[in-house]
């Protein structure tokens, strides 16, 4: 699955450990998502999208 | 107990396994003065002998509950991937200690050590970790 994170997260100036803050999980969660490394769950891609004010499928794609 | 985040996990973690490691250590050297001195016998050598295994017993439950309250979705991935590297690596290297020792091809080793293959297993699922998905898990 390709993901937006790096770009939307760019775009917004914040760090890793920013919206890892936001989402209530640890830094190393959002790098492995980033880099593709790690899919979320669904529950976590909704909080992902509500942080972005977007829609899942807006911030995730299939490869 | 109920944890609200990744911290207050990993410090009851390092709580629980904080007490097994000191019962252990002390029931380890309590056992060993009395049994070598032949100060107990009975049914006070049997919970001697239990108490140290007991002790590791509460590291595993420490672990166990880690991965429970453990909220971050992807540590908790990867306590879960150290833990079946763990598993895998002790129980096929105690499977095929087994089978040599029944042939006769090398010296008895006391079952005990299938822990302590467990816990390397459990560093090795950390490196693992660390090369497959970028972060370590859980090395404490």
């Amino acid at each position: 699955m390709k993901n937006r994170l790096k770009v939307l997260r760019a775009e917004r100036s914040w760090s890793q450990q920013d919206l890892a803050d936001r989402l209530e999980v640890s830094r190393q969660s959002v790098n492995a998502i980033e880099t593709g490394k790690y899919d979320p769950s669904l529950p976590l891609a909704f909080r992902i999208a509500e942080t972005f004010a977007m829609s899942i499928e807006e911030i995730f794609t299939k490869d | 107990m109920v944890c609200t985040s990744n911290q207050q996990a990993q410090r009851a973690y390092l709580k629980r396994m904080g007490i097994s490691m000191a019962v252990y250590i002390a029931a380890l050297f309590t056992g060993e003065y009395l049994l070598s001195r032949d100060l107990v016998d009975g049914p006070v050598v049997w919970l001697l002998g239990l108490l140290p295994g007991l002790a590791i017993v509460g590291a595993f439950y420490a672990i166990a509950k880690l991965i429970t309250e453990t909220r971050d979705e992807f540590i908790r991935m990867l306590i879960v991937r150290q833990t079946l590297v763990a598993t895998g690596f002790a129980l096929s290297l105690a499977t095929i200690w087994g089978f040599l020792e029944n042939f006769e091809l090398v010296p008895h080793v006391d079952a005990y050590w299938v822990a302590i293959l467990w816990f390397l297993g459990f560093g090795i699922g950390a490196v693992s970790n660390r090369i497959t998905y970028g972060a370590w898990g859980q090395l404490r």
